[in-house]
């Protein structure tokens, strides 16, 4: 594209390094140099802003408390004052921090809801993309509508909900309500409408039924689509807080987040801000590797929300 | 997330029209030997997530409404408790009382979320979005993953950090060129620190008067420092979520447009102010819609720094439908509450429209 549009001092015999260069400040949309030397500072600045509380959390979670009391602020470990330590890492197994168990509990319900709504999504996705049945429409309406209801709205009779059905402190209570989401099965619909109505006949024609044809042609093109709310969901799930917080008030049933979110104000005067911090970063940790594995699955999911 | 598709629906227009319109779509359905009407089949592959979604969508909604009429506390049994008619939805709005009184706050503290974070979060969205669309610029995809980073992080951790960040002793009060400021407890609001600047640090005569609980002088308050600095935690993480949607709308922008306002001869900058910008109104759309909606729930940050203190400058209404149901054992109140909640979201979302629509006409 570029290539393309640059002029045409590009010869064969550029080393590519070169030729990749004059492309770039040979396009004739790039801005003035003036102009670029501030969009790179910016983007420097920018960057910065959004590392560097990363940076100051992990190094906090390795400072003893009195480091932190005397340099809250400082990127750096007082040696004096006993820092490095691995005190606020210790601090995460204690009678009030169950933070093994938390990360049980927030590892197996983030599987159990992303299985769940992968599966039932697709299964939706593909009957509102593909099959006519009575009631399609407002069974569509109903997806588009669900959609736009506020969490908060639902926190109440939710909770009603699993009070009667006895599901209060339980994985169970936990887990189902976060299986059903209407945005999973849209994602689905839109991607599998787009898929060549071909595939299915040949399929068809080779005898296949409905269930082999979804299994063995539709879901392996929405590979794609799988992954892509396979991911979304993990970090929804894994980062959900005011479901877990109003399904279980044991601690040791509590999610990440909802123990996390606990801690403070437990301790008046006297918070581990290391063993907080230490928390925080363990817990962004998971998100963080898939995320930086993943990204393009977000950018599509992205783009496939925005174009609906 | 999830609310993008429903109300996108206008940007999805203006975002087809920019780019080629996707193979498949367009084409004329061909009503094959498959797409035939198949009751059974349909409602088999549907109906574990139609249930689903009936039973902990559907019901749940028609629940908080029939809720919010009873003086159900959350205790026992709502179908034990009794109508009390629209007496939730007087409590909140016409009864003058200490319930009005909270129900007044939570909107006024909202309120400023809202207008505040909204414009700055999507402007900064779309300007990083274009600082990283630009093709000369080395490591793109770098700075693309860490600004999109704070998205895919747990908004609890994040309040964790930002409560460090803020500490009377921490990073910020180092950096601020100003006394240490102990902002996760400081309730003054903006615009009073402001006035008082100027030597204005009481009410004047006329702004003693009250109108829905506060006095004029309250309402015109702004956001408490507190909240503020919630306020930048919200605006720091959703600017890289929102820079997805505006760099989405950029790379679908066709470069020959560009290239033939340069061959025109305009600059670099008038390219983007009236030729780029324009063409990201479906993006703008979707990103403040988004924003009303989501700023008017903030409920995570609140819950995990100050829980609605100090003196109440933090209070949210989604943290006040949570506390009145969890806390203090008025669910019916709550539900109420919560109602109203989603009443002023919808009627953000239209005034908003609306707007949009007359900048359209403008323009």
């Amino acid at each position: 594209m570029t290539a393309t549009t640059s002029p045409v001092d590009i010869t064969p015999e550029m080393s590519a390094r070169r030729r990749l260069r004059r492309q770039r400040t040979d396009d004739p949309l790039a801005p003035p140099a003036a102009m670029r030397r501030f969009i790179y500072g910016a983007l420097v600045v920018a960057s910065a802003f959004y590392v560097l509380p990363f940076l100051l959390a992990v190094i906090t979670s390795f400072k003893t408390l009195p480091d932190f009391a005397a340099n809250a602020s400082s990127l750096q470990w007082d040696r004096e004052l006993g820092s490095p330590t691995t005190e606020g890492i210790d601090g995460l197994s204690s009678d009030r921090i169950l933070f093994r168990r938390w990360t049980f509990n927030s590892v197996f319900v983030t599987a159990c809801v992303v299985i769940g709504r992968v599966l039932l999504s697709a299964l939706a996705g593909y009957a509102l993309a593909r099959i006519r049945f009575p009631g399609y429409k407002v069974v569509f309406g109903l997806i588009l509508s669900v959609m736009m209801i506020p969490g908060i709205v639902l926190a109440i009779p939710r909770f009603l909900l699993l009070k009667e059905l006895g599901w209060i402190n339980t994985y169970t209570g936990l887990i189902v309500p976060l299986v059903f989401d209407a945005f999973g099965i849209f994602l689905m619909k839109q991607f599998m409408e787009q898929i060549p109505m071909e595939l299915e006949e040949a399929a068809a024609i080779d005898g296949a039924s409905r269930w082999t044809t979804f299994r063995k042609v539709i879901l392996p093109i929405a590979r794609p689509a799988v992954i892509t709310l396979t991911i979304l969901s993990t970090v929804g799930a894994w980062n959900e807080f005011l479901h877990p917080l109003i399904a279980a008030n044991q601690n040791d049933l509590r999610t990440l987040p909802v123990g996390l979110a606990q801690l403070r104000g437990q301790f008046g005067s006297s918070t581990p801000w290391n063993t907080i911090m230490a928390a925080s970063v363990l817990m962004t940790l998971p998100m963080a590797i898939i995320y930086f594995v993943f990204q393009r699955y977000f950018r599509e999911g992205m783009a496939g929300a925005v174009k609906g | 997330m999830t609310a993008v598709v429903h109300d996108g629906s206008p940007a999805q227009g203006g975002a087809a029209s920019a780019a080629p319109p996707e193979v498949g779509r367009r084409r004329p359905r061909r009503r094959g030997s498959l797409h035939r009407r198949d009751p059974i089949t349909g409602w088999l592959f549907a109906a574990p997530a139609i249930v689903g979604l009936v039973v902990f969508l559907a019901i749940p909604i028609a629940l908080t409404i029939w809720v919010s009429f009873r003086d159900w506390t959350g205790l026992g049994s709502p179908f034990e408790s009794e109508s009390v008619g629209l007496g939730n939805y007087r409590e909140l709005i016409t009864e003058p009382g200490l319930r009005r009184r909270d129900f007044a706050l939570s909107l006024r503290n909202t309120f400023y979320y809202v207008i505040i974070v909204v414009p700055i979060q999507t402007f900064l969205a779309m300007f990083l979005a274009f600082l990283v669309n630009q093709r000369f610029l080395r490591g793109r995809g770098g700075f693309r993953t860490l600004l999109y980073f704070p998205s895919v992080t747990s908004s609890i951790a994040i309040t964790l950090i930002w409560l460090v960040l803020f500490y009377p002793s921490g990073i910020v009060n180092k950096i601020l060129p100003v006394d240490r400021i102990n902002f996760f407890d400081e309730p003054n609001g903006l615009i009073h620190n402001l006035l008082g600047v100027f030597g204005v640090d009481s009410a004047p005569g006329w702004a003693d008067r009250e109108v829905f609980e506060l006095s004029l002088w309250q309402w015109f308050s702004g956001p408490s420092v507190a909240f503020f600095t919630i306020m930048l935690l919200s605006i720091w993480t959703t600017s890289g979520t929102m820079m997805l949607i505006f760099l989405g709308g950029l790379q679908n922008i066709n470069r020959e447009i560009e290239e033939a306002a340069a061959v025109d001869g305009a600059t670099w900058w008038k390219r983007f102010r009236y030729v780029i910008f324009p063409m990201l109104k479906p993006q703008v759309y979707l990103a403040v819609t988004l924003g009303v909606i989501g700023t008017w729930q903030v409920f995570d940050q609140v819950y995990a720094s100050n829980q609605g203190g100090p003196q109440k400058t933090t209070l949210t209404p989604a943290y006040l439908v949570y506390s009145q149901a969890f806390d203090n054992s008025q669910a019916g109140l709550a539900a109420a509450t919560a109602v109203i909640l989603f009443f002023v979201i919808l009627l953000f979302t239209w005034v908003q429209r609306r707007v949009t629509g007359r900048s359209d006409e403008l323009a």
